[in-house]
């Protein structure tokens, strides 16, 4: 049920376009039609979809779209680049007072992980900017709202300042401003309660402790797979309480993220920083091309073609496709194919840039054993070249001196022929389809080489 | 008498004070959601395809997500057709009937707990960080109390800090036991040490939380699998209900969240949360089309009898109040002399 990238859905299109030669205004509109679902399915808001989708087309019907030969990826890249120019082009750092402390709202609806994000915050002001922070816990509405930040104040070594919960969080906000004086910390980072926009009472109370403390920031913290609803509770915060930036949190779930986009074109607020795991270090900036990407569902492609084309030898490329489609695939171009992925680095970082990887199950988990294609390259290489060319050949003892001559088991060998065997069976799978003029599978067995 | 009405008895018959709370906590969705409904009826008189296509931008705000909002145009359309239905009066009732038939056209499945007098039953709540696990389990905890069950909890989320302190004041709140160890400490060994005392003590019902997690942590679903299967090891066919968590302001995700849940521990009902924003939670809409899972409860507020039964008439109902009140007036400016 993972939902289709723009990629595939555009490709539906494509299909239907291709062999017309020419592609005119109406098929433009067609794959608008995709780009609008493909922005829904990640939860960009409506409204702005349809601006966007207004613009990206302007900019389709005019250009070089329509002459193209590839206006498929035209169009994706269009819908790319205008989805990164939306979303921010810069980087957009901290702003520190110039007259310490620096102060730090984070405001947000319950559950997005104010609290959470609050201790990795002072993680990487501590880290980073070698700041001396103090957490504020400002939370006195929710049961051990404090209780969780002093836990994660002790696991980061950074002080809370904490009054019980029979304060008012204005009050706590400003006896914390006083402490900071006294101690000396040069940022205060204040944690308040979750809230709806629309509770008018708690809104108001931000309000108070921002008039109070007067701070540089205020963060509006984001659920990362908040829907549609994203525009109004960004707007509502801005307007009532003025915000400066978004943390977006939740990020290293499998959620699009469509939202980012939704709550920038509202607000024009940067987004700052990106919540990606459990752990006290896992705030990362925000990068906008990298959001792009994520929310078309399209993986790193541009790295991935980008890392392919500096390292596979174009010739030997077509020579290897002559190869599968006439099924002459032998263990010696399997090798080929190994030596040239290597060439382009690291097969788990590979593996992640593909499109359509983040569906695969577990595939972030996933350890790519690269000791584990040296053992199979040993392997071949042990194999005579006849042997190489014609796998059926090898028979029990044939196994057994390859074993040796690799330094593996008669097992290791059998499960790489069994594996040649299936991929080769897929590849045939695959030519047949293609030729069909079908829809392109998906690659069993391929991930088996990986385990 | 029309669908709202028979809706409006139903629910007035039962319970006034329900369909009240239903009312109050879905004011903002209803005022978004129905007032444009309304005003979309209003603008255009006749139903034609620009009707539809304003129709389907609608639902897609609510989050109903793209194949179900598809399906429900088509419903409607095939009505229209049907009942050669030419201008726009009655369509707010036309929708939301098609919206609960929707809902209802999976299984049927009860929307009550599945508690069973005379055995200890164990309900596994699970779900994604920030969806208000904890919190639901406090309120229902204080539900099921006030019907005279006794009850008790698991902290079974020692990962978050603060998390099990949060669980032991909703103990506090409801007087009910909680079970706990220290933070770190494995979630199985929490829940089969509170499976044992639920055992020994004769509680009727037993609440386990777990820790958040993104469905796509491997690691994080296979630990929850255990807790899973170490209940199921200790009683035969528990949890009796596996509930997942769902945040009503969460988009598509919900879809994913729900299916990968299910594989790993079979949930048998939704509770939707934070449903008194302006958010609509249409989502459950589309996971009960697509994956039949029912949503049994919804949250309403942070009160702590803000958990109600989830009941999908009074649901829209909720979704089109206004347009019901509308109707009512109309109706009672016709027969103002029978009634007074």
């Amino acid at each position: 049920m993972a939902f289709e990238g723009l990629a595939e859905r555009l490709q539906g299109t494509m299909n239907k376009i291709t062999g017309k030669g020419k592609i005119n205004e109406a098929d433009v509109k067609e794959m608008m039609r995709e780009v609008r679902f493909a922005l829904i399915e990640a939860d960009v808001n409506l409204k702005v979809v349809k601006q966007f989708v207004k613009t990206v087309s302007e900019r389709s019907v005019g250009q070089d779209v329509m002459k193209s030969l590839t206006p498929g990826q035209q169009v994706v890249k269009i819908v790319k680049d205008e989805l990164t120019n939306l979303m921010g082009g810069e980087q957009n750092p901290i702003q520190f007072a110039r007259k310490s402390p620096t102060v730090i709202m984070m405001v947000g609806l319950q559950g997005a992980g104010k609290t959470t994000t609050t201790g990795k915050l002072a993680t990487v002001l501590r880290k980073k900017h070698n700041k001396k922070p103090l957490l504020v816990a400002a939370d006195v509405y929710r049961p051990a709202a404090i209780q969780q930040l002093e836990t994660l104040g002790k696991q980061i070594t950074v002080p809370v300042f904490s009054m019980g919960t029979d304060q008012s969080p204005v009050e706590i906000a400003k006896q914390a401003m006083e402490e900071a004086e006294r101690e000396h910390n040069d940022v205060v980072i204040i944690d308040t309660a979750g809230r709806l926009h629309v509770d008018e009472a708690l809104m108001q109370e931000l309000k108070d402790i921002r008039e109070l403390t007067n701070p540089d920031e205020v963060f509006l913290v984001v659920d990362a797979m908040t829907g549609q609803d994203a525009v109004n509770v960004a707007k509502s915060f801005d307007d009532t309480i003025g915000i400066t930036g978004v943390i977006l949190t939740k990020l290293d779930g499998d959620t699009r993220g469509g939202a980012a986009l939704s709550i920038r074109t509202v607000t024009e607020k940067p987004i700052k920083f990106v919540g990606m795991g459990e752990k006290m270090d896992a705030l990362e900036p925000f990068h906008p091309e990298r959001m792009a990407s994520r929310i078309l569902g399209m993986g790193d492609v541009m790295s991935l073609i980008e890392k392919a084309q500096e390292n596979v030898d174009e010739d030997k490329a077509k020579e290897l496709e002559q190869k599968l489609r006439t099924q002459s695939f032998t263990l010696d171009d399997f090798l080929d194919q190994m030596q040239q992925v290597k060439k382009m680095g690291p097969l788990d970082e590979i593996l992640k840039m593909m499109p359509g990887a983040n569906k695969i199950k577990g595939l972030d988990n996933a350890k790519v054993d690269e000791s584990q294609m040296g053992r199979v390259e040993a392997v071949i290489y042990s194999m005579t070249l006849a042997e190489r060319e014609n796998p059926e050949i090898i028979n029990a003892s044939r196994k057994k001196r390859i074993a040796a001559g690799s330094g593996t088991s008669t097992q290791e060998v059998n499960r790489l022929l069994k594996q040649f065997e299936e991929m080769k069976k897929m590849v045939k799978q695959m030519t047949n389809m293609q030729q069909k003029g079908k829809k392109k599978g998906k690659m069993p067995g391929f991930d088996a080489f990986f385990k | 008498m029309s669908f709202f009405k028979k809706i409006k008895n139903k629910i007035s018959g039962t319970n006034e004070a329900v369909a009240e709370k239903f009312k109050d906590g879905l004011t903002k969705t209803r005022d978004s959601f129905t007032s444009k409904v309304n005003d979309l009826v209003f603008r255009f008189r006749v139903v034609d395809e620009e009707f539809f296509e304003e129709l389907e931008e609608l639902l897609l705000q609510a989050d109903v997500g793209f194949e179900t909002v598809m399906e429900l145009i088509d419903l409607l359309k095939e009505e229209v057709q049907r009942k050669n239905i030419k201008d726009t009066t009655g369509m707010q009732s036309l929708i939301s009937e098609k919206l609960v038939e929707i809902y209802n056209s999976g299984e049927e499945v009860s929307s009550e707990l599945n508690i069973v007098e005379g055995r200890l039953n164990v309900i596994l709540m699970v779900g994604v960080n920030g969806v208000g696990k904890t919190t639901t389990i406090g309120k229902m905890a204080a539900r099921l109390k006030k019907e005279g069950k006794t009850v008790m909890l698991a902290a079974g989320d020692t990962f978050r800090a603060g998390a099990i302190e949060q669980l032991v004041v909703w103990g506090e709140r409801t007087d009910v036991e909680v079970v706990r160890q220290a933070e770190g400490s494995d979630p199985a060994a929490v829940i089969f040490d509170a499976v044992k005392a639920a055992k020994k003590r004769n509680v009727d019902v037993l609440i386990c939380d777990t820790a958040g997690r993104l469905q796509n942590k491997v690691n994080l679903m296979n630990e929850l699998e255990k807790v899973h299967r170490v209940i199921g090891r200790e009683i035969e066919d528990a949890p009796h209900e596996v509930l997942l968590a769902l945040d009503a302001t969460t988009g598509q995700n919900a879809l994913i969240q729900a299916q990968t849940f299910n594989e790993v521990t079979n949930v048998t009902g939704i509770v939707l949360t934070k449903l008194d924003g302006t958010a609509k939670g249409g989502i459950v809409l589309a996971i009960r089309n697509k994956l039949d899972i029912p949503v049994k409860f919804v949250g309403l507020g942070e009160g702590i009898d803000d958990l109600q039964p989830f009941d999908p008439e009074k649901y829209v109902y909720g979704l089109f109040a206004n347009g019901l009140e509308m109707e009512e007036t109309e109706d009672e400016e016709n027969e103002t002399a029978e009634d007074k």
